[in-house]
Order: C-alpha cells, then structure tokens, then sequence
C-alpha cells in the first residue's frame, strides 16, 4: 500500500486481526514490532484522524447477535438528484454502506446502493420502504437482495511483504 | 450472551481508547474491572459473537483500492465457481444473494491495476462476465448494530 511508510505498514499488519487482549495492547504491538508504545499510539491516532482507521472496537458478528436480515437494497435514481438524496439516505439510522455506484445498462439500471439489516427480513424491507419514501419520484425502480450466504469474510488484509 | 456482553457490544462499536491501559479506561465507563472487560471481549470473540475486536482499516485511506464486483453464476456451477473466486487472496467478502446477479464480492488490492488484474482472471477462470461496480460516492455513518 503505496501510502503507508514502513512503521505504520508495520502498526496495519499486526493489528488488522484484531488488538491484543491484555493490559497495555499498543505497548504490546510495539514490543513485536520494535517500536515505543508511545509511537503506535501517536501513529494510530494519526491514523484515526485521517479515517486511515475507521472504527476501533469490537465488530459484531449480524447473525451471532439476531440480525440475520441482511440486505442490499438498490436504487435507480435520477442522476441530478443522486448525490442530495443519497446524504439524507446514508445519515439514516440502521443504514450502511451507502454508496453511487455505476450502472451497466441493459443488465444492471441500479446506481444507488445502502445496506438494510434486520432481525427479521420484515424489518430490512421497513428500511428500504422508508428509503422510498426520501427518494421519491427521484427513483424510478429499486429491488432489495437479501444475502442467502456468507461465501467468505475475511475482512480487508494486507498481504505481508 | 447477557446483559454485560449486550452492554460491551453495544457500547464498544467504535471509539476505543488508544492510551496506555484503553480496556481499564473503557471497563471502567461500563461500571467494570480492566479484567472482566478482557476476559468478556476474548470469550465473545472465541464463541464467534464478535468476528473481530481492534481497528477497521480502510483500505482506499491506506492507499489501496477496492471494488464491489457481481456475477451470474449457474446453479449447477455455483460451488465450483465459488471456490475458483475465493481462492483469490484479494476477495475479502462474499455473499450470494437472490438476484439473476446471484454472486457478490469485495476486492481489495494495493492498487486498481491489480484489481483490473484480479477481476479479469476471475472472468477467464470461470467464464462469467464480471460486473464491475467501484464506489463513486460514499454517504454512510458507520452503523451500530444493537445486540
């Protein structure tokens, strides 16, 4: 990753599976990777402000805890309107991973793409429905694909050097 | 799962410390000890409650890039082709869904010739036509599941 120098590169690769469990985790990274505690706690606070780290936390599993409706809802939407109803979309509690994407027309008219989730597949279509009613007449046809199977999920690695 | 672990998972979701002791810090806003909150986080990671407990990386901010990509694949086939697309180191996810377009996965690679590369040897190892569909806009918040 052409982004990262050599120490931070270092800070992703032993710490993308996951933080240490023990009393002092970013002293314990250091230790493995031979830098202070201090520099992979300034580094992954660098990190964080410039959104190079997301989230730092526990990262459920949807169908462990119940919520074991999971579907991608997408939308074909005027594209001059697009950008100004996907902001109102994506603040939407319980909405994630909402995104423009391109279409592939004839196959593909979809251009607006958000996560729906729910416990039960009644609660993800109450979410798209509440989508439909912000897109409004921008949106001139939608489908909800529920997931049937997780075919992998390793998350996003690096592949060490 | 009980109240304690509803309580870490739903307030752990992001914003953990990094400071000198972050699970003393965090236990003790939950009302716990440093050793209970490790103790809980490492048996809901080994019972599969939790996938993962640490930073989520973003690819594209690392330098990288990443694409959402979709296939129709044959019913009779779908096994067989699957395993040819997760044998890809670069395939992160990958969900089949009710659609014609029945196959769904995220690469991730170091850069976008390398996903170019990466989804044109999955379209000559399986014979699908690859749908190639990147970000052109993002608008989500990170969302907070409720255990």
């Amino acid at each position: 990753m052409t982004d990262l120098d050599a120490t931070d590169h270092a800070i992703v690769l032993a710490t993308q599976a996951g933080l240490p469990l023990c009393a002092r985790p970013y002293h314990a990274v250091g230790e493995e990777i031979g830098v202070s505690g201090e520099e992979v706690m300034e580094r992954m606070q660098a990190m964080r402000a410039r959104g190079a780290i997301r989230r730092l936390g526990a990262v459920p599993n949807h169908y462990a805890i119940g919520v074991q409706a999971n579907a991608m809802s997408v939308w074909d939407v005027d594209d001059a309107r697009v950008s100004a109803l996907g902001a109102v979309v994506g603040a939407l509690e319980g909405v994630s991973h909402c995104y423009r994407r391109p279409r592939h027309l004839p196959d593909w008219r979809y251009n607006f793409f958000a996560m729906v989730h729910g416990r039960e597949r009644a609660q993800a279509q109450a979410q798209a429905e509440e989508i439909a009613a912000i897109l409004g007449d921008a949106c001139r046809a939608h489908d909800l694909l529920f997931s049937t199977r997780i075919l992998k999920k390793t998350g996003l690695r690096l592949v060490a050097d | 799962m009980d109240d304690i672990d509803r309580k870490i998972i739903n307030a752990l979701q992001g914003g953990f410390p990094i400071s000198e002791q972050p699970y003393a810090e965090a236990a003790a806003k939950l009302g716990l000890d440093e050793a209970t909150l490790i103790s809980r986080v490492r048996a809901l990671l080994a019972e599969g409650t939790l996938s993962r407990f640490g930073p989520l990386y973003d690819a594209e901010r690392l330098g990288g890039a990443v694409t959402l990509a979709a296939m129709a694949v044959p019913d009779a086939h779908f096994d067989a082709i699957c395993e040819l697309v997760n044998d890809h180191p670069e395939v992160a996810h990958n969900y089949a869904r009710e659609h014609a377009l029945n196959m769904w996965f995220v690469v991730a690679a170091e850069s976008r010739e390398r996903i170019d590369a990466v989804l044109d040897a999955i379209e000559a190892e399986t014979g699908c036509d690859v749908f190639d569909m990147p970000k052109e806009e993002t608008f989500f918040l990170a969302l907070r599941l409720q255990a």
